[in-house]
Order: C-alpha cells, then sequence, then structure tokens
C-alpha cells in the first residue's frame, strides 16, 4: 500500500473529493469507514493492516507523524478529515501516549491547516467532563473538563480536544467539529464495553449512578452527520435513555459483585500493577459518579437520533467481533 | 494441606446462596410487616402517581418503583412518628414550583416531610425534588437512595433543567448553615443564599414558602465543631449528647408542623446586583419567619 504513495505525491491532488479516516483500523473505525463509503470517497490512515476493507476504499498503511501522511493531503483531492485515531492503550507509558495522540495529532493539524481542508471532525469523548460528584445531572458542550483531575490518562484526552478547540479559532475556514460521545458498546474495544463483557461485574457497594450508552453504530451515523456541509462545533452524543448501572447488568443478566469502594480501589490498583486487569483504578469512579451529558444540540443541528433501543445498546457488546 | 483448601472452597460455595436465602427470608418478613402497616396508603398514592407519569427510572434516578421501601419509612415517620400537621399543601401548584424552606433538625428529615406532605397529603401526588449537598454523592448506599427518591445534587443546571420539565424543587437557602443550628439558635433563620431567587427570576417560577416547626426539637445540638468538620470532609460536625446514649441515636418524636404559604411571584432582572436581589429574597425569608412565629405561638408543645 505504501509504494502506492510514492508516485501519488507527484501529481497533483486530483480525483473525487474524499473523507480521510485516521485510525480507520481500529474497531470503530471499520464500522465509521463501512458506513461511509457507499456514499463518499474514503482514504484510510493507520498504521495497521485492513485485511477486511471494502474494495473501494484507499488505505495507506501509514503513521501520522510521517512524512508519507503529507503525501496522501498532497495527491488527494482532501474534503475532510475524520480523526478517530487516539489511542488508549492504558498498558503503553504516558510519554508514548502523548507522542502519538498529540504530536501526531498536532500534525494532522497542519496538514489540514496547510491543504486548506475544508472540514475536520474530531472524536473526544464525554469522558473529558470526568465523573465527579457535583456534576450537574446533564452536562452541556460548555462545562469544563474536568476528567483530568484525577485520572492522568483522560489528558492527552483532552488536549487534543482543546487542541481542535483553538484550531476552530485560527482557522475558522475550516468547519471544525469535535463530538463527545458517552460510553460507546459493542464489539468496540473501550473500557466501557470491555467491563460489560467480564463474567462478574465487581460494582460498588453502595453506588449505582445513572449511566448513559451508545451503540457503535449510532456513533457512525452521529459521525457521518457531523461530516455534513455547514456543520460545525462541539456535538454531545448521548444513545437512549439512561439508565442505573444495575439496570445493565439485568439486561445482560451478568452476575454482580458489589464491593466496599476502599477495597475495590486497592485491588484493582495492585491488579492493575501486575497486569491482571486493563482498568485502571481512577476509572471505577465512572461506576461511583455521574457523567452524563445533554446532548439537544446533536438532535437539533446534527437532526442526529439514537436508532437503537437501551436494551439493544447494553447488548452489543456481546456482538460478533470483526474479525 | 488438601482438606483446609477444600473446606474453604465450599464455605464460600454455600455462603453465597446461603445468604441470598436468609437476605430474602429478611426481606419477605419485612414486606409483610410493612404491607400490614403503610401498604394500602402507600400504594394508593404510588398509583396515582403513576399515572402522572411517574414510572419507571427518570433520567435524574428517580425511581419510585425501587424507593417503595423508602416511601413506607417516609409513610411510617410522617404519619406515626412525628404525627405531622400540615397546613396549606393544596397552595403547591401543579407545574413548576420552588418550595423555599426554613432547614433544621441536623439530618434533613425536614426536607422528607416536606416532600412526604406533598406526596400523601396533597389531592393529587407529586414528587417533591430537592437539591442536596455533592457531600452526599460520596455516601455509599446514601448516594443511591438519595437518588432514586428524586434528591439531585444542588447545582443551578439541575434545577433550571428540572423546572423545564415542570417539577417541583424544594431548595433550603440556609444550606448546611441552617440544618447545623445549635439549639439555642432555634428558629431563627441564618443567612439565605440568593440562588433561589435568581433562579425563579429567570425561569418565571413561583415561589412557595414553607415552614417547619418540630424539627429544631429532634436532635439538640450543643455547637458545632468547625475544625473537626474540615478534617473529617463533613459540612459540619454538630455535637448532639443524645447520640452517645444507646437507643437516642433516632430523633425525639417530636410534632411536626408543616405550613405551606400563598405562592409569591417576582419580576426582575436574575442579573442584578446581589443587593437588589436580597431585597426580594428578605420578603421570602421574612414570610417565612411569620408563619415560623405563628406556628411556634399556637403550638401547644413540642411532642403533642
Amino acid at each position: 500500500m505504501t509504494s502506492d504513495a510514492e508516485p501519488r505525491s507527484l501529481r497533483p491532488p486530483s480525483g473525487e473529493p474524499a473523507v480521510v479516516v485516521t485510525g480507520a483500523c481500529g474497531r470503530l473505525g471499520k464500522i465509521v469507514v463501512r458506513a461511509l463509503h457507499r456514499e463518499a470517497r474514503v482514504v484510510a490512515i493507520d498504521r495497521r493492516p485492513f485485511p477486511d476493507k471494502p474494495k473501494d476504499v484507499e488505505h495507506f498503511e501509514i503513521d501520522l507523524r510521517r512524512k508519507k501522511t503529507r503525501d496522501v493531503f498532497r495527491s488527494v483531492n482532501v474534503r475532510a478529515v475524520l480523526h478517530l485515531g487516539v489511542m488508549h492503550d492504558p498498558r503503553k507509558g504516558a510519554e508514548a501516549h502523548h507522542e502519538w495522540n498529540v504530536v501526531g495529532f498536532q500534525k494532522l493539524l497542519e496538514y489540514v491547516a496547510g491543504y486548506r481542508v475544508p472540514k475536520l471532525v474530531v472524536l473526544s469523548s464525554a469522558n473529558v467532563y470526568g465523573p465527579r460528584p457535583d456534576n450537574p445531572q446533564f452536562l452541556s458542550e460548555d462545562a469544563p473538563l474536568l476528567g483530568g483531575a484525577s485520572f492522568s490518562e483522560i489528558r492527552d484526552l483532552i488536549e487534543v480536544d482543546m487542541l481542535t478547540q483553538s484550531f476552530f479559532w485560527k482557522h475558522p475556514e475550516t468547519e471544525t467539529v469535535i463530538l463527545r460521545p458517552v460510553h460507546i458498546l459493542g464489539a468496540v474495544k473501550n473500557a466501557p464495553s470491555n467491563f460489560l463483557r467480564l463474567g462478574t461485574l465487581p460494582t460498588l457497594m453502595g453506588f449505582d449512578p445513572m449511566v448513559q450508552v451508545l451503540h457503535e453504530d449510532d456513533l457512525a451515523d452521529a459521525l457521518v452527520r457531523a461530516l455534513r456541509p455547514s456543520v460545525r462545533g462541539i456535538f454531545n452524543v448521548a444513545g437512549p435513555p439512561p439508565l442505573p448501572l444495575s439496570r445493565a447488568l439485568t439486561i445482560l443478566g451478568r452476575r454482580s459483585l458489589p464491593l466496599p469502594h476502599t477495597l475495590f480501589k486497592a485491588a484493582v490498583g495492585r491488579m492493575f500493577t501486575m497486569r491482571l486487569t486493563s482498568f485502571p483504578a481512577p476509572e471505577i469512579d465512572h461506576i461511583r459518579f455521574v457523567c452524563m451529558v445533554d446532548d439537544r444540540r446533536a438532535r437539533q443541528e446534527l437532526g442526529y437520533q439514537p436508532r437503537h433501543s437501551v436494551e439493544e445498546t447494553v447488548r452489543a457488546v456481546d456482538r460478533e467481533r470483526w474479525s | 494441606m488438601a482438606f483446609p483448601i477444600q473446606l474453604a472452597r465450599e464455605v464460600v460455595r454455600d455462603a453465597v446462596p446461603l445468604g441470598r436465602r436468609l437476605w430474602e427470608a429478611a426481606g419477605g418478613a419485612l414486606s409483610s410487616a410493612w404491607q400490614r402497616a403503610a401498604g394500602d396508603e402507600v400504594e394508593r398514592r404510588l398509583e396515582l402517581a403513576r399515572e402522572q407519569g411517574h414510572a419507571g427510572t427518570d433520567p435524574f434516578g428517580l425511581d419510585l418503583e425501587w424507593a417503595r421501601w423508602a416511601l413506607g419509612v417516609v409513610w411510617f415517620l410522617h404519619r406515626k412518628y412525628f404525627r405531622s400537621d400540615v397546613d396549606g399543601v393544596e397552595r403547591v401548584p401543579d407545574g413548576r414550583v420552588l418550595l423555599i424552606a426554613n432547614h433544621s433538625g441536623q439530618i434533613p428529615l425536614d426536607g422528607a416531610m416536606i416532600g412526604a406532605a406533598v406526596f400523601f397529603d396533597r389531592e393529587r401526588p407529586r414528587i417533591v425534588r430537592s437539591m442536596v449537598e455533592k457531600w452526599v454523592q460520596l455516601q455509599p448506599f446514601v448516594a443511591v437512595l438519595f437518588t432514586r427518591v428524586g434528591q439531585v445534587v444542588g447545582v443551578p443546571e439541575n434545577a433550571r433543567r428540572l423546572l423545564e420539565l415542570g417539577e417541583p424543587i424544594l431548595v433550603f437557602p440556609e444550606g448546611s448553615r441552617g440544618i447545623s443550628k445549635p439549639f439555642s439558635e432555634r428558629y431563627q433563620m441564618t443567612e439565605f443564599g440568593l440562588g433561589f431567587m435568581r433562579l425563579a427570576l429567570e425561569t418565571k417560577t413561583p415561589i412557595v414558602p414553607v415552614a417547619v416547626v418540630g424539627a429544631e426539637e429532634q436532635y439538640v445540638n450543643l455547637a458545632n465543631l468547625e475544625r473537626v468538620a474540615k478534617a473529617v470532609g463533613m459540612p459540619t460536625f454538630p455535637v448532639v449528647p443524645q447520640w452517645f446514649i444507646p437507643g437516642l441515636q433516632l430523633p425525639l418524636p417530636t410534632k411536626y408542623r408543616i405550613y405551606f404559604g400563598e405562592p409569591m411571584t417576582f419580576d426582575g432582572d436574575p442579573d442584578d446586583d446581589d443587593n437588589v436581589i436580597e431585597e426580594k429574597v428578605y420578603v421570602v425569608k421574612q414570610t417565612i419567619q411569620s408563619m415560623l412565629n405563628r406556628g411556634l405561638r399556637e403550638r401547644p408543645g413540642v411532642f403533642f
């Protein structure tokens, strides 16, 4: 695939306008690419291979930080950039995270500005607000991003979100969109889906916060809507009406194991350092406090509407995985 | 060597179903006792509440089915323990409204009793949502209980949203200053916060003043230890001698008298200076104070 890029770079940008999708080979990326490729030309960028990609999708197996990314922008007539390439691997160190998430993203912003790409859509997360005891029940888009206060791993994501916000002001010629979805459930590998896939779910004794969940296909739909012309700004994206965490467990028919907070926190911390779990200890605040969003803006301005019910969304974690 | 491990394994395997069976048995006994005492009235009111659309879990976490037990306890406190006398509950209108009350009693039973009056004594039950300290969200069990009976964290965004939905909201503008008043300062309201008035002006919400008489005497607080409170991270740390006497942890069975005043409406700019807002707040505060004074004058005694 990379060999393709070389001769292309000599030609001026041409052809059908394309949507560049970064991080296209993750599970979420694949879902988005599948949702998108029928109505638009899709160019995928990911350093991982894309073995089962749809035929009409062009894939460049390159690292965002490398020069070859520039060649893609030079050779392809880019109509929009959809950035999904945020890494949340709790096992990688803080430096590797920062290098990939922030430095890589800054490069991408340079290309978007340099090649005057008319549209940029960045996938952030409602986690940037953070689960806190004094959160309003529904956070609006202008709520402060306090997610990093107790959970340092989320700081990169907040930085990406902030960089996008400043890009918004520096380059008004690019329509910039930030989506902040709630917990995405489905075949995706992320903390909430992995948590709900556990055989026995540890919960916090005496806590049962309301949670919002979002089906991965509904998120893909919101992303496609965000790519439409004249949409700009920050949008919270929530799914069906919120439910108590305990109800999600009932829907899945999983056993729960209620543990006192102090014990839970100590156990998770210890297990994390021993590599027995991939959940960092501060993440358990998500099953303790609310972190829900108000998505009225997305519903009004994007015309977004979740299509999956609460039951379907929760059950989606047991959905057959992509090969 | 193998024996103790096997034994331990069996104990663990048996303990879980055994525990569950005990739990269910206890639940069954409690449930029949409760049915005998409060069942009828609670069920009837729940049915009325369901008719008005309070079914399932609402976005703020209120769930009356879940809270049935708590409602039974509240019913008991309201009808049997504090034998609340409720005056003027029909003055609570339909639609959005702010109930503004004096705060007292060391633990927020006054809020529960105002809620009980509006739920059990109003012709059509309404569920009062009150604004609580974020401290509550940190306490296991309390956090779930409070959420399921409709309490929300006291931030303006929540209040605004609930009022938009047409819900009744209970606010104690004195906050924790009020609830932990020492006994010597009983029925002298402390400083009112201004937030509720700005909210009422912004959302054009009527205010119903509420006075609660009887809660001040349920616990006798000698002093508040501010430094201890700070050290243990609690809003206040009252010194209540009866808490150290076994069996007297429960509040004293004083008689509650709850007065609802006529709805008041205010006009003005919610972003006015503090002194302009203070004048309006003062009107509400004085109304509550005079209702309190009247209630104190008229009551035959603290316990009856």
